[in-house]
């Protein structure tokens, strides 16, 4: 979206977001505790991690419905606390439940959304036109939003984000709850915004979602941010580049855990013991898996594979669930 | 009304073309079976007694049951829309995600509902005179005085809705205080007819002032001190429900 330099500073010093400290409570809950982050124009950036870290509360504050408790948040380089208004006519949301109105049809939903951002009517029709053709629903624009699937309403919460031309789009969990190809159809959409240059803020706890789309996230946990950087950074610096998984067969796999220790001192980074397979980090997953297989352990299967997103998050969010 | 505040209107009117041709007809319905119950076959035994305040039953009658209709629709239009904008549907969240604030968002509904009153006591209006119940021309004033009794009730309601979790209040809003309201508001029979007690809590109420006050336009037996005082009674409840409604709203919406 074109804006006068004099109005909108912080894109020019490249920051659309800017949280230092910044914290949120509800009552004696801390729900997002004194984090810092900056997200720059054109990055797709992610917040990742479990259930209940304080993603979807960090995402309502940048998008200037739920004030901040403590800290500072600057976004567009305005203040949310005292233009809101000014911030939310140029940024785009799409919410974790859909907020559309299923009675009405889907091409109303788009139109009346135009409507609040202050659109004229002819243009908010055009806009939704072109839309609902972005996000392929166009021959249902005229059908009521509640027969459609739950991906269908997903493209739609999409569109209905996107009606003014947001600098700025933020996504809370933009897959959760959709099948695979709905979830692809969603992803390549984002990913062309994100070539048009739409920075895009998004929560997930998707890990294959986090690397497909985010230059760089930082992973919550616990109202804090645990870690930062690309999924590759990520990757490097909390795990091995290899991780090889051994499968033993019932009550074996106790009985060689001393004798695994020993073997692997040395040629593991890090092992970690689940209750139906051993995990091996290493730089050199098959290495590892000649030499056991040279000091005669037999595991049922041994698998190599790079390490991922998910590993990392795991080790640094832990196993355990906790609800 | 601020710009935004029209744009939560056109939602609310846009979200109306489904379901009008039901609102229509019963807002039709209901004043024309009360009238020709109530007015007319009740009403043939009251008039054995030459009438009531010097008018036919169905005359006296006609005003305080559009004074009732109007406090009905608000009671409506300011619980389950509301709620479900909050809880169900979503609709507010949806729009405060754009520049529309808390305070549009009130303002918006607030004229919406006023015109939802509007349509429903026109409606009545029209039932009555096309049933012969009315007195004359001046049934016509009862009209505004009908909407701002329905916005003294829709205000402080809508306050309340915001702050509810289901809709279990709404039950006992609708049982214990608007159909009781309705029965002893003045509509059917004057509230003088009241043991003394009752009458005092009438006076606290607003459907008693909208009651007094639309009869008394409408029959012209209203003195003027007496309208001014009503109007003052029901705008003071527009007043503080408006308010209310913005706290209410602000506090559950804005977390």
């Amino acid at each position: 979206m074109a804006q006068s330099p004099g109005e909108s500073p912080g894109e020019s010093s490249g920051q659309l977001i800017h949280a230092r400290g910044l914290t949120k409570r509800f009552g004696s809950f801390t729900a997002v505790d004194a984090i810092d982050f900056d997200v720059a124009a054109g990055e797709a950036f992610g917040f990742l991690g479990p259930n209940g870290a304080g993603k979807t509360s960090t995402m309502r504050m940048i998008g200037c419905v739920s004030p901040k408790t403590e800290g500072t948040l600057r976004v567009l380089d305005m203040d949310p606390a005292t233009q809101g208004p000014r911030i939310r006519a140029r940024i785009g949301v799409v919410p974790q439940e859909d907020w559309l109105d299923q009675e009405m049809t889907v091409r109303d939903n788009l139109v009346i959304y135009g409507r609040y951002f202050d659109l004229s009517w002819p243009e908010a029709g055009r806009r939704a036109d072109e839309l609902l053709e972005f996000v392929q629903l166009s021959d249902r624009a005229g059908s009521r939003v509640e027969p459609l699937s739950g991906g269908m309403k997903r493209r739609l919460s999409v569109a209905r984000s996107l009606i003014n031309e947001p600098s700025l789009l933020l996504l809370d969990e933009p897959t959760t709850g959709l099948d695979p190809q709905a979830r692809h159809l969603v992803w390549d959409r984002l990913y062309r915004l994100k070539q048009r240059g739409t920075t895009l803020v998004l929560t997930t706890h998707y890990m294959d979602e986090a690397e497909q789309l985010c230059d760089r996230l930082v992973i919550m946990d616990k109202a804090r941010i645990v870690a930062e950087g690309s999924p590759r950074q990520l990757i490097e610096q909390h795990s091995s580049r290899e991780v090889l998984e051994l499968r033993f067969p019932p009550g074996e796999q106790e009985s060689l855990d001393g004798r695994l220790d020993k073997l692997l001192d040395g040629r593991a980074e890090r092992i970690e013991r689940l209750p139906d397979r051993i995990l091996v980090y290493a730089s050199d997953g098959e290495a590892v898996s000649a030499a056991l297989h040279g000091e005669g352990i037999q595991p049922d299967s041994s698998l190599v594979r790079r390490s991922s997103l998910e590993d990392v998050f795991l080790r640094l969010t832990g196993r355990s669930l906790i609800e | 009304m601020t710009a935004p505040a029209v744009h939560v209107f056109e939602e609310r009117l846009l979200g109306y073309r489904r379901t009008y041709r039901a609102t229509l007809f019963t807002s039709f319905a209901s004043p024309a079976l009360f009238l020709v119950a109530m007015g007319i076959g009740l009403g043939g035994f009251v008039n054995q007694g030459a009438g009531i305040e010097g008018v036919p039953y169905v005359a006296f009658l006609a005003p305080g049951l559009l004074a009732g209709a109007a406090m009905q629709t608000a009671a409506f239009e300011s619980t389950f829309p509301i709620l479900a904008s909050i809880r169900w549907i979503k609709t507010y969240h949806a729009m405060l995600a754009s520049p529309i604030g808390v305070t549009d968002v009130v303002i918006g509904q607030f004229a919406w509902i006023a015109l939802r009153l509007l349509i429903v006591t026109t409606i009545f209006v029209a039932t009555a005179a096309l049933l012969g119940a009315v007195h004359g021309p001046t049934i016509l004033l009862g009209i505004p005085a009908a909407v701002l009794t329905g916005m003294a009730f829709a205000t402080p309601i809508a306050a309340f809705s915001a702050s509810l979790q289901n809709v279990e209040g709404f039950n006992v809003l609708f049982r214990f205080v608007i159909n009781p309201l309705f029965l002893f508001s003045g509509a059917f029979f004057p509230v003088a007819q009241l043991p003394e007690i009752l009458r005092v809590v009438a006076y606290a109420t607003p459907i008693y002032h909208g009651v007094q006050l639309t009869r008394g336009l409408v029959l012209q037996t209203i003195a003027p001190a007496d309208a001014v005082l009503h109007v003052a009674v029901l705008a003071a409840f527009v007043v503080a429900g408006t308010v209310a409604a913005f706290v209410a709203f602000r506090r559950r919406l804005v977390v």
